[in-house]
């Protein structure tokens, strides 16, 4: 069964990169993708790269996405809408912090509910 | 007098063009209050909606407008994309089913399009930011019979001038909170070159 899905959006690709590469040194089994900076490698966002990242993760179990700064956010609300997927959900906790805690629970086989949970328990 | 298909390509050419006049300017403007890449944002976005209506044959004006938020949205980089695509493609919505768009049509559209942006950017009037032309402009329209080159504007011109005196609590100017104030905002003034554009097709000026 697969685990719930990470997405990373920053208006940087290196930031979106090197989350993903802290979440994946430290907890083996996670499923995460990252959508940093527009397409050709410049600071801000893009539609298409965070659309293309909640597809590659997203499973029947869900996936949580988190995002840094203004277009970030408006762009995932966007994308999860033109996907029309279930159960994706926009984190609202610190991009790190945040992706490293969902991480470490979807290893353990969470469901996304509880994953939101935790988030909004560590991070209110 | 209705909006046709032909004036929802000249005012997106328009657009584009003033926005490309300005481009510095709005980047100058966003550096003192934002990073610095409006102008670039703008400029990089409606060129490629220009790109992407050349050469088509659209029957309707909501197709235009369903074609130039697309293009938006997936083209500016910045917060501007996503929210002048979300006015576009309300806009679209709005319209949708008729060749031209009657006056009465065309402010609705405008009005969804103003409340897109603000649903988009969880915005209200007075945080300075473009909700601040788009709302004053929509309201004043509202109250007009029928298109008035003249109104468009003067009413987007003073809305735009009014977002100096104002404290941003949205995007990224808000991070400077009071140092905010004193300055235009950037997107604010590229809505105004937008209804500026407008304003010129209407009266059929180049
Ligand atoms: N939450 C918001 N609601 C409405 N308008 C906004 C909001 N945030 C920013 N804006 C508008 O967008 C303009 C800035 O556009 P720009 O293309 O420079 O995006 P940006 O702020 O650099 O985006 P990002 O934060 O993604 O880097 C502002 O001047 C303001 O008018
Ligand atoms: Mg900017």
């Amino acid at each position: 069964m697969a685990n719930v899905g990470i997405v990373i959006i920053s208006h940087s690709e290196k930031v979106a990169n090197g989350v993903k590469d802290i979440l994946e040194q430290a907890v083996g089994q996670v499923t995460v993708e990252a959508a940093g900076g527009q397409g050709d490698g410049e600071i801000g966002t893009s539609l298409e790269k965070i659309q293309g990242a909640i597809e590659k993760v997203h499973s029947a179990q869900g996936t949580i996405v988190f995002y840094d700064l203004g277009s970030a956010k408006m762009n995932a609300e966007i994308a999860i809408e033109m996907l029309e997927l279930e159960n994706v959900q926009l984190a609202e906790a610190p991009v790190l912090e945040g992706a490293y805690l969902a991480a470490v629970e979807s290893s353990m086989g969470r469901p996304l509910e509880k994953i939101v949970n935790a988030l909004e328990k560590e991070f209110k | 007098m209705a909006f046709t298909v032909e004036q929802a390509l000249n005012w997106l050419t328009k657009s584009n063009e003033k926005i490309q006049e300005n481009k510095d300017y709005l980047s100058e403007l966003d550096q003192a209050i934002g990073d610095g890449d409006h102008g670039i944002n703008m400029a990089r976005g409606f060129d490629e909606v220009v790109k992407k209506l050349d050469g088509n044959d659209y029957k309707q004006v909501a197709d235009v407008w369903k074609d130039a938020a697309m293009t938006l949205m997936s083209k500016v980089g910045g917060a501007s994309g996503p929210l002048f695509g979300t006015a576009f493609l309300k806009m679209s919505m709005a319209a949708k089913g008729g060749e031209a768009v009657s006056y009465d049509a065309f402010i609705k559209a405008l009005e969804d399009g103003g409340a897109g942006i603000k649903q988009r950017g969880k915005a209200t009037e007075g945080e300075k930011t473009m909700v601040d032309v788009w709302s004053p402009v929509v309201k004043q329209l509202k109250e007009a019979k029928d298109f008035d080159a003249g109104l468009i504007r003067d009413s987007s011109k003073s809305a735009m001038e009014a977002t100096k005196d104002i404290i941003a609590t949205k995007g990224r100017a808000a991070y400077l909170k009071e140092r905010s104030k004193g300055h235009l905002d950037p997107g604010s003034v590229s809505s105004y070159y937008i209804f500026q554009a407008l304003s010129d097709c209407i009266e059929g000026e180049v």
